[in-house]
């Protein structure tokens, strides 16, 4: 059996991962990655990439759509037909030309990459099961990074015609009648896009409403598309068994009875979980926070030399985050001075329209017992989104009322997700009001919003 | 004749009031231009208001404390040609109208404006600055987050400073990475440009312990106990600051560098010789004098940690360069932290030298339980008069204390004048007696 020793190890190739043994590796340190599937983890191969090819397919199939009735614009075409084997296969080829991409800068900053599932012994050795047999890595310090897998309802294990989201990535073709149980990001996300590929799409939703993490001032537009796109939302509802037939969803309505919805495909998104069994957790000795792997602000798990980054670690289960936590290990092993001070994570939920979060919500603020100041600038009042035909939505600007230091950045909107970058430099930043009041935005742009925004927090809106 | 209405003047930015502190003109009083008619102040400020024109007082409105708004008309006179009450709330006017020049219109508002300067009266508005602000910058209160930048956060982290201690000079309490800089270099709050001078109002509390503590101790039981007194005298060092130089360029190699301690040590040896008593331990609790034999020559020393007393046992025995080399190796034992206890321990008499930093008086105070203290002080070239003329001498001071229980002013005198008369004939240390 094969020994290899190293400075660091991280177990998982995902975005925290990935980063991680790339930041590693330009540091000098001698670094292993082990990784029993392709490299970049759920994101790249079964998450928000995919999904964004997906999601954009949709968009270009309901955009050409749109132009067969009455528009506009005055626009008329045929009425479209989409080979969706070709879809899927054109966003395999981007999936495998990013992981193929992480692959050379693992090479580049020689990082090792072991193939093959490894499972930890201990905190400082790791078994990785390859094709050319076992593997044995001892390393001084480890990161895991086995990030998550979605929930499964034990009524309704994944299988045949019960998927997960990383199933509904990779459909033969686009189903008839879709029921996604859970309206949290992903359920939405994908629901949205094949109800625009011409699939009936449902959702049920067992709270009350959803997207319910959002404020409804910030999902109403999102609210309004889904009725806009046909989408069926059975709030309060709880789903129960498969049909007898196989072919429907036995849902529990918010009156209490009993109904069977036809379905083809029945999408399970009621969220994702830590992935902590198979590969060696239960051998360690990790206090554990409720289901996830307990950290402190530098990562460092109760285990010396063990570092935990990720989904792993728990919520926010974001890519950017797991990135973030992965390269500040790789700069504490290379005995660089990090602590995980970020003033704000941003998060993006990719329906139609955008929601964009970062920092706090009005409701956090005020919870948090700050006195704030509130902007709100509809895009209505602005020129490019009525340009782009989409005017519904805002920024909105949470700020404390002493010294006018915000606090948090939410937008609703066509393609917000872009302004995320702006929310989330001006709130590391520190700024305040008056810093993003005084940015000249560029015009005609959406992000003119969040020039607005700031002002009518600060009480002199202009185009309003 | 007409009316003129003098209003309360914009008197500075964002203010919307002001308060009448003092009317200088009564109902009746004839005022010229630029006389002062009253001061007001804001938060800010105290300003004069001057009279735009000549004229009679003829109302005063608004009693002295009370706070009128920016605008409000508060006196009116009676002028010479038209006024200026036909044309009242209008923006104030740029231009003093001169009343001896009738005006066809009737005038705008008359704003007072920073008058053109006359002798006399005080042209106005005189703006007083109110109190200094005492700080810059939004305070940050206990157990907030500070706001910092993501790079000003990183270099606070490989410098190991924790931003919670840093004040922020920025907007919303913002630290700067001048604010980094500043509180790495030991200010602790950076002396921006503008900010002026500020009150501190900190008070840090440090706690008197170790080393700092005992010298407490040692020193207020010393100076409760022993009755002081203190004897100066000056002595003529330019011999044997001569004969130091030509010793040490003389020396061989493994010979100390001698300063003018060694010398006055010996010195000292020589004249206890003459009065044993100043070399002693008074335990005052059993009126018992221990008069000791030996010479163990204390020898106060400044330290990192604060004030030691290393020994430099059996000065009588030691030559000048034995002397010499015990100093020094006492000096370097204590700077370093190595010197023992029992080096530290045991003398029978002090000596207080601050070196170039000596003065010219000191009171030095006793190492009790000894009875005397010799404190050098620096030497310096003074003009002496010497045979009818002043010449250059090298002159340093002694200064030092005895307990006066046990020595007397004539014992004391007596010990020191025996130092001098021995270190400004120096070849007399060096001679058999």
């Amino acid at each position: 059996m094969k020994t290899i020793s190293c400075k660091l190890l991280v177990l998982g190739a995902g975005p925290g991962g990935y980063i991680a043994a790339i930041r590693a590796g330009q540091l000098g340190l001698d670094t292993v990655v082990v990784e029993g599937n392709a490299p970049g983890g759920t994101c790249l191969n079964v998450g928000c990439i995919p999904s964004k090819a997906l999601i954009h397919a949709a968009d270009e199939f309901e955009k050409v759509s749109h132009f067969t009735g009455d528009n506009v614009l005055g626009i008329s075409v045929q009425k479209p037909t989409i080979d969706f084997g070709k879809t899927v296969e054109w966003k395999d080829g981007i999936v495998k030309r990013l992981t193929g991409g992480i692959a050379g800068l693992f090479k580049k900053n020689k990082v090792q990459h072991i193939t093959g599932w490894g499972t930890m012994i201990d905190g400082k050795t790791c078994e990785v099961e390859t094709a050319d047999g076992k593997v044995t890595v001892k390393a001084e310090n480890v990161i895991l990074a086995t990030g998550s897998v979605p929930i499964e309802i034990p009524s309704l294990p994944f299988g045949g015609n019960v998927i997960s989201s990383t199933e509904a990535l990779s459909l033969d073709a686009v189903p008839g009648k879709l029921v996604v149980i859970g309206g949290g990001y992903i359920g939405l996300e994908l629901g949205i896009a094949y109800a625009k590929l011409g699939a009936d799409v449902t959702v049920v939703e067992a709270l009350d409403r959803v997207l319910a993490q959002y404020d409804k001032e910030l999902t109403k537009p999102v609210v309004a598309s889904l009725k806009k796109h046909g989408i069926t939302v059975m709030a309060s509802t709880k789903a129960k068994t498969l049909a007898k037939d196989g072919k429907g969803l036995v849902v529990e309505t918010a009156d209490g009875k009993e109904e069977t919805l036809k379905a083809d495909n029945i999408l399970v998104t009621v969220g994702r979980r830590a992935k902590t069994e198979g590969w060696g957790l239960e051998g360690l000795d990790l206090t554990m926070n409720g289901r996830v792997v307990a950290i402190d602000d530098q990562c460092r798990t109760s285990m010396t030399g063990v570092y935990a980054i990720g989904d792993l670690t728990g919520e926010p289960m974001l890519a950017h985050r797991a990135m973030a936590q992965g390269e500040m290990v790789a700069e504490i092993v290379a005995g660089e001075h990090r602590r995980f001070d970020k003033v704000a994570i941003p998060a993006v939920c990719f329906t139609d329209p955008e929601i964009v979060t970062c920092g706090l919500s009005p409701d956090e603020a005020k919870a948090a017992g700050h006195d704030t100041v509130i902007g709100l600038f509809p895009f209505l009042a602005n020129g490019r989104a009525m340009t782009m035909e989409s005017d519904e939505g805002f920024v909105r600007v949470v700020a404390r009322k002493d010294n006018h230091l915000v606090l948090g950045i939410q937008a609703v909107g066509k393609g917000v997700s872009e302004l995320s970058a702006a929310f989330s430099l001006a709130l590391e930043m520190g700024a305040r009001l008056e810093d993003i009041a005084g940015t000249i935005h560029a015009h005609p742009t959406q992000s003119e919003g969040f020039q607005e925004a700031a002002l009518k927090a600060l009480g002199h809106a202009l185009h309003i | 004749m007409g009316l003129h209405n003098i209003k309360m003047p914009d008197v500075g930015e964002g203010i919307t009031e002001a308060e009448i502190v003092e009317w200088h003109v009564n109902v009746g009083d004839v005022v010229k231009e630029d006389d002062v008619l009253a001061a007001v102040m804001t938060d800010k400020a105290t300003v004069e208001i001057p009279s735009p024109v000549d004229g009679t007082v003829k109302a005063i409105m608004g009693e002295v404390g009370e706070m009128t708004a920016i605008g409000t008309p508060i006196i009116t006179l009676e002028v010479e040609g038209e006024g200026n009450t036909s044309a009242e709330a209008e923006a104030p006017a740029p231009a003093p109208a001169k009343a001896e020049e009738p005006k066809p219109e009737p005038k705008k508002a008359e704003a007072p404006k920073p008058a053109p300067k006359k002798p006399e009266p005080t042209p106005a508005p005189v703006v007083k600055p109110a109190a200094a602000k005492a700080h810059t910058g939004a305070p940050r209160p206990e157990g907030e987050k500070p706001v910092a930048s993501p790079a000003v956060r990183k270099r606070a982290m490989d410098a190991g400073v924790k931003l919670e201690y840093v004040h922020g000079t920025g907007p919303a309490g913002r630290i700067t990475h001048e604010d980094l800089d500043a509180y790495i270099s030991g200010e602790s709050a950076p002396r921006a440009a503008g900010t002026g001078r500020v009150a501190n109002t900190s008070v840090e509390e440090i706690r008197v312990i170790g080393l700092r503590r005992k010298i407490a101790e040692r020193m207020q039981d010393a100076k409760r106990r022993i009755p002081h007194i203190t004897y100066v005298e000056e002595v003529d060092v330019t011999e044997l600051e001569a004969l130091r130089e030509n010793m040490n360029a003389t020396k061989h190699a493994d010979q100390p560098k001698l300063t003018i301690l060694p010398f006055i040590m010996l010195a000292m040896v020589r004249a206890l010789k003459h009065s044993p008593k100043l070399s002693s331990h008074y335990d005052d609790a059993n009126d018992m004098l221990y008069q000791y034999g030996a010479a163990h020559i204390g020898m106060a020393a400044q330290t990192p940690g604060g004030l030691m007393v290393p020994v430099v046992r059996h000065a009588e025995a030691r030559d000048i360069w034995g002397m010499a080399e015990e100093i020094h190796r006492l000096a370097h034992a204590a700077r370093n932290g190595s010197i023992t206890r029992e080096e530290l321990t045991g003398s029978t008499i002090t000596l207080s030298s601050l070196g170039r930093m000596g003065g010219i008086v000191s009171t030095p105070v006793i190492n009790s339980p000894e009875v005397a203290i010799v404190g050098v002080n620096k030497v310096a070239v003074r003009p002496v008069w010497q045979e009818g003329a002043f010449v250059p001498r090298k002159i340093m001071n002694l200064s030092s204390s005895f307990d006066h229980r046990i020595v007397d002013g004539w014992d004391a005198a007596e010990f020191i004048q025996r130092i001098k008369m021995l270190m400004e004939h120096p070849a007399t240390l060096f001679m058999e007696e």
